[in-house]
């Protein structure tokens, strides 16, 4: 048994971590529902949800329940092969191009094995990102097709036309940044990140570092990337106004499930993108000097476990009363964790991980915080927008960034 | 190396199962599913040699792009099941011979050539590797068959547009 396991060690931590990982994401994705409705429901002046545990925190769990035990039922005449196949293909490809991102740049060392925070770490790894991207239409399309029902028809068609218009703008929009960082690896474009002028942090991230600041190419990748998780105000293939739900109008239960959550695990990789390829990821904003801002975890951990805790004690019910305080008392009792001197190895660890998170926070927030704003795009308004402002300003982008950074490799 | 046979074999089981659907199944958007998996096991096929930038390509470019233009089109045209002709005898028996003649074609250069990769645990030449080994031979060595090339898909996207175009007028 002992045998078994120390010659198979290597499979056995990816398998482990693998799990870790979907457990991970899928309960984010959870709580990404509920922030998002939190969010959108107080910048229309409604509360959201707030009925399911204290601050609604449990409706999660509870739609998940709802989703799993409502009636499934197949509409007549669907292609059934391709009808259950397009969730299956939609949430395992949103699912698996979590695997190659890096959320931190140190191993845990654990048993005198070097557990690394990513579970592949391929020389092309924005490539496979790209290469499931290009797969994921497939969930979408399939949908639409084989629900035999013109709704689903309609909203298939128009998110394969988007999603193939929005994919050349997506791919073009970060070549910038390949050729910045020398690599498709995406912890070495992390680490191309790390050399900023004057030493601060901030100056390093390809978005505002040269030879030519990534700044449109940003742009470009953040309006096609929510395109192609077709998210508002690019949603056409789901406008519940024209097309009830779009494509996945005849799904129901746990098959919409599946839909929801590769939707929203897209988004989550979309902003661990953003902030790898153009924020510096887990880099930190500030000069390296500053070891002060080691401490900002705890510095922000303790007063939002206070304000949980001051607000449980006011919450209106005893179910609130219990578990807000029990909340607020594990962050504070982390970020007191993380101010024991003896434990700094641990506080210096969090670090990459730490500002990472924050960096893919604050996008998940400019999501959520564009579907509160924005109207949605007409049709022959996405497509001119893609083609004749993304598109050519992506070129552009590239034959910029070609330029200088050949002027600046050859003086 | 068990573990790389094991890969190859369930990925050229793979691909030969999705070649031999495209061809048998009656509706179109089966065939072309079908057509899907072959090129993600030949990319996974290519991955196994060590060619990690080709096979992310083949996925991208005719995994992706190519094939959901098929998908697309067969959606577009709301194609039903294939309705089949009288299947003529004078190309059938032909047919398998050439398919024959082709199989052992392919297998003698297989067999016979030492030099090239094999499947099975081998490795690409280091050339085609890495990405830049890659981009470094076809702007250098292979330039002007690669700039040819994309002049000639520039001719057959101009082409496409003129014959979309003479339909309006």
């Amino acid at each position: 048994m002992i045998d078994f396991l120390s010659a198979h060690v290597e499979i056995i931590i990816t398998l482990i971590k693998i799990l870790l990982l979907l457990f991970i994401v899928l309960t984010v994705n959870a709580y990404l529902t509920w922030f998002e409705r939190k969010v959108v429901a107080h910048m229309q002046s409604r509360w959201g949800p707030h009925r399911v545990g204290p601050h609604g925190l449990m409706q999660p769990l509870a739609d998940g329940l709802k989703f799993l035990f409502k009636e499934d039922p197949t509409p007549a005449g669907v292609d059934k092969f391709v009808y259950f196949l397009a969730p299956l293909l939609a949430l395992g490809l949103a699912l698996t191009s979590i695997a190659v991102i890096p959320f931190g740049p140190d191993p845990i060392r654990i048993l005198g094995h070097d557990v690394w925070l990513y579970i592949a770490n391929p020389s092309i790894g924005l490539l496979v990102l790209f290469a499931i991207t290009a797969l994921g239409v497939y969930g979408v399309a399939l949908a639409g097709w084989s629900s035999n029902s013109k709704y689903p028809l309609l909203g298939g068609l128009r998110s394969s036309a988007q999603m193939i218009s929005y994919e050349l703008a997506l791919t073009l929009s970060v070549v910038g940044v390949l050729l910045m960082a020398n690599s498709f690896n995406l912890t070495e474009i992390v680490n191309s990140q790390a050399h900023p002028a004057w030493g601060v942090g901030v100056l390093g991230w390809n978005i505002f570092s040269g030879p030519f600041p990534q700044i449109l190419g940003f742009f470009c990748f953040f309006i096609a990337a929510i395109a192609e998780t077709n998210r508002v105000p690019f949603d056409l293939p789901e406008a519940e106004s024209e097309l009830v739900a779009g494509f996945h109008t005849e799904y129901s239960s746990f098959k919409f499930a599946m839909f929801f959550i590769a939707e929203y695990t897209s988004m989550i990789t979309v902003s661990c993108l953003c902030a790898i390829l153009f924020f510096g990821g887990w880099l930190s904003p500030f000069p390296t000097s500053w070891t002060f801002t080691y401490y900002l975890p705890s510095l922000l951990l303790i007063p939002a476990g206070l304000w949980v805790i001051w607000d449980g004690i006011r919450y209106e019910t005893i179910w609130g009363k219990m578990v807000l305080p029990v909340i607020g008392g594990v962050l504070v009792l982390l970020g007191a964790v993380l101010l024991v001197p003896q434990l700094h190895f641990v506080n210096v660890f969090i670090q990459g991980p730490f500002w990472l998170l924050g960096k893919i926070l604050t996008f998940l927030f400019v999501y959520v915080w564009m579907r509160g704003t924005l109207p949605r795009f007409r049709y022959d308004q996405l497509m001119s927008f893609g083609w004749k402002l993304l598109l050519p300003v992506s070129i552009a982008n590239v034959a910029l960034t070609a330029f200088f950074v050949l002027l600046r490799s050859k003086p | 190396m068990t573990a790389t046979l094991l890969v190859f074999f369930i990925l050229a089981t793979l691909s030969i199962i999705g070649a031999v659907s495209l061809i048998l199944q009656k509706h179109p958007i089966h065939s072309a599913l079908s057509l899907i998996v072959v090129m993600v096991a030949l990319a996974g096929l290519y991955l196994l040699m060590g060619a990690e930038f080709v096979a992310a390509v083949q996925i991208i470019v005719y995994g992706g792009a190519i094939m959901v233009l098929f998908v697309f089109v067969i959606m577009l045209l709301n194609a039903g099941l294939e309705e089949h002709t009288n299947e003529s005898k004078l190309a059938g028996f032909p047919g398998i011979l050439l398919a024959l003649a082709l199989m052992g074609f392919v297998a003698a250069t297989v067999a016979r050539s030492t030099t090239s990769a094999s499947a099975v645990g081998g490795t690409v030449p280091g050339a085609l590797s890495s990405t830049k080994q890659l981009s470094t031979l076809i702007f250098t060595n292979f330039v002007y068959p690669f700039e040819l090339t994309s002049f000639l898909i520039l001719i057959a996207i101009l082409g496409a547009i003129v014959l979309a175009h003479r339909e309006n007028s």
